[in-house]
């Protein structure tokens, strides 16, 4: 069965998205990033070095472009300007790439997204011909609103950034999967694989994550583990669960052929 | 001599030179950048036949590990 996700246009068979930041070594990062099958991986933006370090390896040689969907984000942003001129320098970077992840932060301590920001940044991206992946909040007016300025992936998040609490409000993520149509990809707060299984469970159409991976005390084998969640949540939510009762009174072993019982 | 921003670092330079002969002083040639001159981007083919000028504020960024 063909059950890709489909990311403006584009086909992926991986609905497991990594994030790259917060490795040990670029080994550790490139083992991790493999076993977890994702194709779309962020990256951030940050300033070169000016010649201090001219020999300084380069990330993209261990992910480079031909293998990976690079995703750029603007992580570290607090105004809809720093954002649009971030990814400007991202497009430039990446040889005219568009598919962008658009983030703009509110305050340091709970890197909660700034709404009002984002909205203005990604009105901008739009009109200059970027294909939006968004990080927001889980407010499902918000989402709609980001829909119709047309980005193209709504990415609530499901907790704080790197602070693996989990799905905190599955209800809010339902309220977002309802209006909008195109792909809806919870970004941040997975702790652990049963995190991701629950948001694909829920409906959700891929899980980005880097901190439950790289922060894991393994992460080549969370990263593997993270895969086989999104995969099981996924085949879970399309084969469409039991629904819930208190009690069933219906055993799974037939009620007939039971022997007799020697007491009476 | 001019003076210019580099990343938030002053540099200083006897006489005018193009953005192609900074990123060869950096090290930088042939990696992969992106250069902002003052706000704007300098397409990397235009490098060479750009100059700098003084009082410029150049920021010079790559690709690193994020999430």
């Amino acid at each position: 069965m063909n059950d890709n996700l489909i990311i403006a246009g584009k086909s992926y068979s991986s609905r497991l998205l990594v994030g790259t930041g917060k490795y040990k070594d670029f080994a550790e990062t490139k083992a991790a990033i493999e076993t977890s099958g994702a194709e779309i991986i962020t990256i951030a933006i940050r300033r070169s070095n000016i010649g201090q370090n001219p020999n300084e390896p380069s990330l993209l040689e261990i992910l480079p472009p031909s293998k990976y969907t690079l995703l750029p984000n603007t992580a570290g942003c607090y105004t809809a300007d720093d954002a649009v001129r971030t990814l400007r320098l991202a497009r430039e970077l990446l040889d005219g790439h568009s598919l962008v992840k658009l983030e703009v932060l509110g305050d340091p301590q709970s890197l909660y997204p700034n709404v009002v920001e984002t909205l203005a940044a990604a009105k901008t991206l739009v009109a200059e011909g970027f294909q939006v992946m968004v990080y927001t909040s889980d407010d499902p007016i918000i989402a709609k609103q980001l829909e119709d300025i047309g980005c193209v992936a709504i990415m609530p998040l499901a907790s704080l950034i790197g602070s693996g609490m989990g799905i905190l409000n599955p209800w809010n993520l339902q309220l977002i999967m309802e209006r909008v149509q195109v792909p809806v990809i919870v970004d941040a707060g997975v702790g652990t694989a049963s995190d991701a299984a629950i948001a694909m469970e829920l409906g959700c159409d891929g899980v980005l994550m880097n901190t439950a991976i790289a922060a894991a005390q393994n992460p080549v084998l969370m990263a593997a583990a993270m895969k086989q969640a999104v995969e099981a949540g996924r085949s879970a939510y399309l084969a469409g669960r039991m629904p819930k009762k208190l009690y069933s009174a219906s055993p799974s072993s037939p009620t007939a052929g039971i022997i007799a019982s020697v007491r009476s | 001599m001019i003076t210019v921003s580099i990343n938030g670092a002053t540099r200083q330079f006897p006489q005018v030179i193009s953005i192609a002969a900074l990123v060869e002083e950096m090290g930088l040639t042939g990696k992969r950048i992106a250069l902002e001159r003052n706000g704007e981007i300098v397409p990397r083919g235009m490098f060479a036949t750009r100059q700098l000028a003084d009082g410029d504020r150049l920021e010079v960024v790559v690709a690193v590990g994020g999430g």
